[in-house]
């Protein structure tokens, strides 16, 4: 019986041949990452544990981004202790304002992660990585905790369940819709404890960007991580962003999954997930008219270059709906500076849209645009649970940068088509 | 281990935004988090925590957020056990790692009422509803978690390779 691609990674870092479906295992890490929000909790724990120095100074992400820059009091104390915790341990890769980004936005651009890794994050996201062909899961802070001390977690070794893509995207149709139509598909609980594995001469079709947003979500269909096959992409993105040296792993031809599906990406409309799940998905066609209050572009889900660009494409030339704050975040530094010198700030400001410094902010109703009671929001983001952008009142819809940016036009949730 | 007590029922898919939301995660503190738990969904849940000590809830308990405040909150407000039909998988580990007890049992869950009255015993492997007079079996937790547990958590195992 052989493995899948996750299994295949796991058992190397586990030092063994072979790892079955449901076996808890030790394994090494490559890289540890937390946020301000979890690594203060994880600090007091590693503090417990009686580790006097974390296992490897260079394996280790620190990254302030949700309520930074620091929002209130009790935010600056909670970045201080990261940052002074990075300053004791010598901790390499602590990145403050003017260097920071959306944590999962900015590992793979550092060059942080690789084909082959395993990394896990005390953040749920933390799976976006899984498009660079890694193995990457989200963790809680007692884990990040134990993992900065040891170097090791413990893993169950997750069955998987395989997508085999095809064919071609239509016009406004991208990664944000063919994961928003898998957890349409088989819901928000339909791949927990499970890997996603993508596959398929689809693949050629997906963007690096696009399998970001993709693996990012495998989350929201409450799996243990998503990954994708190395292609010659990947290998480019890898190269590019400083890592000649990964690994490659190719599940073998008898691996077991529980369930195959294929997807043919010519199928795909624009999708949207409604309130207050990610798997109450429509089709931009079946949407109805659904007014807004404001828009959001960004996040670790869409927050990167090319959703700039798409977003710019769709606003160039025209206006943000007087009804609606649009509010655009690119998610690091470096996407920050290649949107500006791209001409896209210029494209959103003259359409009347903010651009902020790269924070988290509103995705998790931190800061930076909360929605007050009755408000609705398109967002580019990853989740539209109950308050989860603000009152408990509110409303999240999701859906990709074209459709947020043409919705911030009409004032409704709206396809690019719409617009004259 | 045995844990007995009026139980407080929620719904499937109750994510950790609404555990605890985001608006109070800048602060670790349990005691401040407790003050806060569940109230997005349940206003009333720190009165009920005075008399109910076992949480029941339905499918994929505990999605979203991997913040580790929502089982911190759970388990300073007072709940000593958590039933659900199933638990989403970062919430479940978060909870062996802290030592908040946690089961899967779709049964007992589904016959269960607002109120009703468990006991738990972990040792034997089951939970009684008290209040409905009926038994139910639950599974005995993998060799390596079932260790987490007796050792109060991932820390405290973890602390004797660096003492
Ligand atoms: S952008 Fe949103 S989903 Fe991504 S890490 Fe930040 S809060 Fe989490």
């Amino acid at each position: 019986m052989g493995m899948t691609m996750t299994q295949k990674i796991l058992a190397a870092h586990a030092g063994v041949e072979k790892v079955s479906a449901g076996e808890i295992i030790q394994a090494n890490l490559d890289m540890v990452l937390g946020n301000d929000i979890t690594s203060p909790v994880a600090i007091k724990e590693f503090e417990k544990t009686g580790a006097t120095k974390v296992y490897d100074q260079n394996k280790i992400a620190l990254v302030p981004d949700h309520f930074t820059p620091n929002k209130d009091i009790k935010s600056a104390e909670q970045v201080k202790v990261m940052r002074e915790f990075a300053k004791k341990m010598g901790i390499v890769n602590y990145f403050e304002i003017g260097q920071m980004g959306v944590e999962h936005a900015l590992l793979p651009e550092k060059g942080l992660v690789k084909a082959g890794d395993l990394i896990i994050g005390a953040d749920s996201h933390t799976c976006t990585y899984g498009a660079l062909g890694a193995f990457s899961t989200g963790v809680g802070s007692t884990d990040m905790a134990v993992g900065m001390a040891t170097g090791k977690v413990w893993l169950k070794v997750p069955e998987a369940i395989k997508f085999v893509i095809t064919g071609k995207f239509q016009k406004w149709v991208s990664g944000k819709d063919l994961i928003l139509h898998i957890i349409g598909m088989i819901g928000v609980d339909g791949a927990n404890y499970k890997s996603m594995e993508f596959t398929g001469e689809g693949l050629k079709e997906l963007s690096m960007d696009d399998r970001f947003t993709i693996a990012n979500m495998a989350i929201e269909a409450g799996a243990k991580n998503g990954v994708f096959e190395v292609d010659e992409k990947t290998r480019e993105y890898l190269v590019e962003h400083g890592n000649k040296v990964f690994t490659e792993y190719k599940a073998d031809e008898d691996a077991i999954y529980e369930a195959i599906y294929s997807i043919d990406l010519n199928e795909l409309k624009p999708t949207v997930a409604f309130p207050h799940l990610p798997e109450n998905t429509k089709t931009i066609d079946e949407v109805g008219e659904v007014i807004i209050d404001q828009v959001v572009i960004g996040s670790c889900t869409n927050g990167r270059i090319e959703d700039m660009r798409k977003a710019a494409a769709v606003l160039k030339g025209r206006k943000v709906n007087k009804n609606i704050r649009c509010i655009v975040i690119p998610a690091t530094q470096k996407i920050w500076q290649q949107s500006m010198n791209e001409g896209l700030f210029d494209i959103f400001i003259d359409a009347g849209a903010a651009v902020s410094t790269p924070t988290c902010g509103p995705c998790l109703g931190g800061h930076m645009g909360i929605l007050a009671e009755g408000e609705r929001c398109v967002a580019t983001t990853n989740r539209n649970f109950v308050g989860r952008m603000g009152h408990v009142k509110s409303e999240v819809y999701l859906a990709n940068p074209e459709v947020a940016a043409a919705s911030a036009v009409t004032g409704k949730i709206s396809s690019p088509d719409e617009l004259k | 281990m045995k844990a007995e007590g009026k139980i407080v029922k929620y719904g499937d898919n109750i994510d950790t935004d609404v555990i605890i939301p985001a608006r109070y995660l800048n602060t670790s503190d349990p005691k401040e988090l407790a003050l806060h738990c569940m109230e997005d969904l349940d206003t009333g849940f720190v009165e009920k925590v005075k008399t109910c000590s076992i949480m029941v809830a339905g499918d994929n308990f505990g999605c979203g957020s991997s913040r580790e405040h929502a089982p911190i909150s759970i388990k300073e407000s007072g709940i000593k056990c958590i039933v659900a039909k199933s638990f989403a998988r970062i919430f479940y580990r978060n909870a062996i790692n802290i030592g908040l007890a946690i089961i899967d049992c779709p049964q007992a869950v589904e016959e269960a009422c607002d109120g009703d009255t468990f006991s738990i015993d972990f040792d034997n492997g089951s939970i009684v509803n008290q209040t409905k007079n009926k038994t139910y079996k639950i599974h005995p937790f993998p060799e390596f978690i079932q260790k987490v547990i007796q050792e109060n958590g991932l820390i405290s195992m973890v602390k004797k390779q660096f003492s």
